[in-house]
């Protein structure tokens, strides 16, 4: 039975007819809950915003309702609102979806959240590869401050606020919120300390900041219309409001689908949604929260409790998609880009694809991260081209280890996580590798084969 | 350098919505870039000027950003994403045949100055994999033949 999707955030995207422009989505009921905030105590915002549970949708899965409250208000500093749309973990591909083809909702999302905390000025700072994305969304803006839902007093509310499009320019560390801000302020994205430097007490320049994920900000802007309480309905206690999840990878059809936190699970969402493998291949492994969660292997059992105290006994496809099952599995839901791999992927390659990654994007602060992540990119790129030793996978979980926790920021862990996971749960094939080299070279053949993913 | 009237607007227009000058870095170095194909050391100056910074306070923001350029691509700029799930639907078979079929390697601009082709990182479509980027505009599912396909109008100046 094909799983029906539920959409909140993506109701009108690809929906025939709908189109980005502002005529379209006031036609939709559009600005209809910046109407209604305006109109609201800020504070009350907030309290919906807490009531409603919802978790940042950029990685962490922290709830806004208290990243709110940490605000430093009291400073008389300005407060500025971030909206992060680097959209950089590798395997995510939603917020994209939302600039290119609902920019409005965003918008509006962004305006009652800067209402909220009461900031004046609004930043979206967006991947530099999103050149259309910049353009549509430059346009909205305009479009919006036409019709003064946007600029100096809103809809005559008396609250002004306006929104600035600020271009990255292919970083992966400007996703990370204090490398972010850095890059806000014109310099190199280094990443800061926390603490002191949580965003929301010294955040862009060193005024109370909060920065939010794309999807976060929309959810916003449903709250609003729902009510916290209602919002707080939707999937399961401390998993509330929808997802969407992007699905890349083996399966025959990738894409981002929308579902209520917990109302699918990953083997619904691969076999039902997805429509399965490719014929003839069996799952192998999934990486369930962008390429730094800790990957899954196939014929694992979880075991363990909830948080709630529920025991639970999972194979890799009973695991419900939502926040805390895939955090108590031993990975994350982070930004949800689910990649999927079947049994046709030398896990030894996708782990040299993947530290070539982190490897090319750390930002070179510290000194474990900047030595240590190109290390393991080396490693595995020997391994891959014909010099993969036995004792290869301890070396990299070593190096690993040494990384994770020992750094400014959580690229660290980002970097470190995957390699800990792949040799974790498929240190025999790394194993394998230099074995089957060596019998190579010692029938007098080459020892490596070609590579198809590094 | 001679920056065209439509670019010093646009930069005009842009440092002031910024509540300190020195945010709008990055964002003329995209203008200036776009003006003019890349960062010359004489751009780097006039930015740096423009925000009453120093030289090296705009070097360091340029080698440190991946899409910044201190030298020109060749006509046209050809990125392929190779990151995993790209990889994982070929990626890497798109740009070797890319590669044959343009004449040159990744991370070079061929002796004709006519194409450039680099790797890139993720560029968060990844269910459309495999992702190329030609300048600004994206191709997605550029499987082999349409790898083929879009060599053929890269070489014969149709695309
Ligand atoms: C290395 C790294 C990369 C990140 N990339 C992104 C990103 O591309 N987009 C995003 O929204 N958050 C990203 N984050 C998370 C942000 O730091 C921040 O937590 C988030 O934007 C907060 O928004 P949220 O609470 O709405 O999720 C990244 C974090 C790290 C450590
Ligand atoms: S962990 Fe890596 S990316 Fe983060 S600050 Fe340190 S060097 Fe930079
Ligand atoms: S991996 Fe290529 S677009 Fe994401």
């Amino acid at each position: 039975m094909a799983l029906e999707e539920q959409r909140l955030i993506f109701k009108h995207i690809d929906a025939p007819g709908y189109t980005r422009d502002i005529d379209c989505y006031l036609k939709h009921g559009g600005y209809e809950q910046l109407k209604k905030a305006v109109t609201m105590k800020p504070e009350d915002i907030c309290a919906e915003v807490t009531a409603s549970g919802v978790r940042g949708r950029g990685g962490a899965g922290f709830p806004a309702g208290v990243k709110w409250k940490f605000l430093d208000r009291k400073s008389g500093k300005p407060i500025y609102l971030i909206c992060n749309a680097d959209e950089s973990e590798p395997g995510t591909f939603k917020d994209r979806q939302i600039i290119h083809k609902d920019p409005h909702q965003l918008i509006e999302g962004m305006l009652c959240s800067a209402f909220a905390i009461q900031a004046k000025l609004a930043f979206i700072y967006i991947r530099g590869e999103f050149f259309e994305g910049y353009r549509i969304l430059e346009e909205a803006i305009e479009e919006a401050r036409a019709k003064n839902l946007l600029g100096d007093n809103i809809l005559g509310s008396g609250y002004s606020c306006d929104i600035i499009v600020h271009r990255g320019a292919g970083a992966y560390i400007c996703g990370e919120e204090t490398g972010l801000i850095e890059s806000l302020e014109g310099n190199r994205a280094n990443p800061r300390i926390k603490p002191p430097y949580f965003p929301a007490a010294l955040g862009l320049y060193q005024c109370p900041t909060i920065v939010n994920n794309v999807e976060t900000l929309c959810d916003v802007k449903h709250i609003i219309e729902l009510g916290g309480e209602a919002f707080s309905k939707i999937g399961t206690p401390g998993n509330t409001g929808t997802r969407i999840w992007c699905v890349s990878g083996h399966v025959q059809k990738p894409g981002y689908y929308e579902f209520p936190c917990a109302a699918l699970t990953l083997g619904q969402l691969i076999n039902d949604v997805c429509g399965g493998l490719k014929p003839g291949r069996k799952l192998k492994a999934v990486i369930p929260g962008g390429s730094s969660s800790k990957i899954l292997r196939a014929d694992e059992r979880f075991k363990g409790k909830l948080k709630d105290g529920t025991e639970f006994d999972w194979g890799i496809e009973d695991i419900p998609m939502d926040f805390d099952s895939l955090a108590a599995v031993g990975s994350m839901s982070g930004s949800g880009g689910v990649i999927i791999m079947d049994d046709s992927t030398d896990m030894v390659e996708a782990l040299a694809n993947i530290n070539y990654f982190y490897a090319h994007e750390s930002c070179g602060q510290c000194t474990p991260c900047r030595e240590g992540v190109p290390w393991m990119r080396k490693v595995t790129a020997r391994m891959c081209a014909g010099e993969a030793r036995e004792e290869d996978a301890d070396l990299l979980n070593g190096i690993a280890d040494q990384i994770a926790g020992r750094t400014i920021c959580a690229f660290g862990e980002a970097a470190a996580w995957p390699v800990q996971s792949f040799i974790a749960k498929f240190k025999d094939e790394f194993v394998e590798k230099a074995k089957e080299q060596a019998s190579r070279r010692k029938e007098g053949k080459p020892a490596a084969t070609e590579t198809t993913l590094i | 350098m001679e920056l065209k009237p439509e670019t010093i607007e646009k930069i005009d227009r842009l440092i002031p919505r910024y509540p300190v000058m020195r945010s709008a870095a990055l964002p003329l170095c995209h203008l200036v870039q776009e003006d003019q194909g890349y960062l010359s050391d004489e751009a780097i100056e006039w930015i740096a000027a423009r925000l009453e910074l120093e030289p090296i306070n705009i070097a360091e923001i340029v080698t440190f950003y991946p899409m910044l350029r201190r030298e020109p691509t060749g006509e046209y700029h050809v990125r392929v994403c190779r990151t995993l799930p790209c990889a994982l639907g070929g990626a890497y078979q798109t740009c070797r045949r890319l590669e044959e079929e343009l004449n040159v390697k990744v991370g070079h601009t061929s002796e004709d100055g006519k194409v450039t082709l680099e790797f890139v990182e993720c560029h968060a479509d990844c269910g459309k994999a495999p992702v190329v980027m030609v300048g600004e505009r994206e191709y997605t599912d550029v499987g082999l033949e349409a790898a083929s396909e879009l060599a053929a109008k890269i070489k014969n100046g149709s695309l």
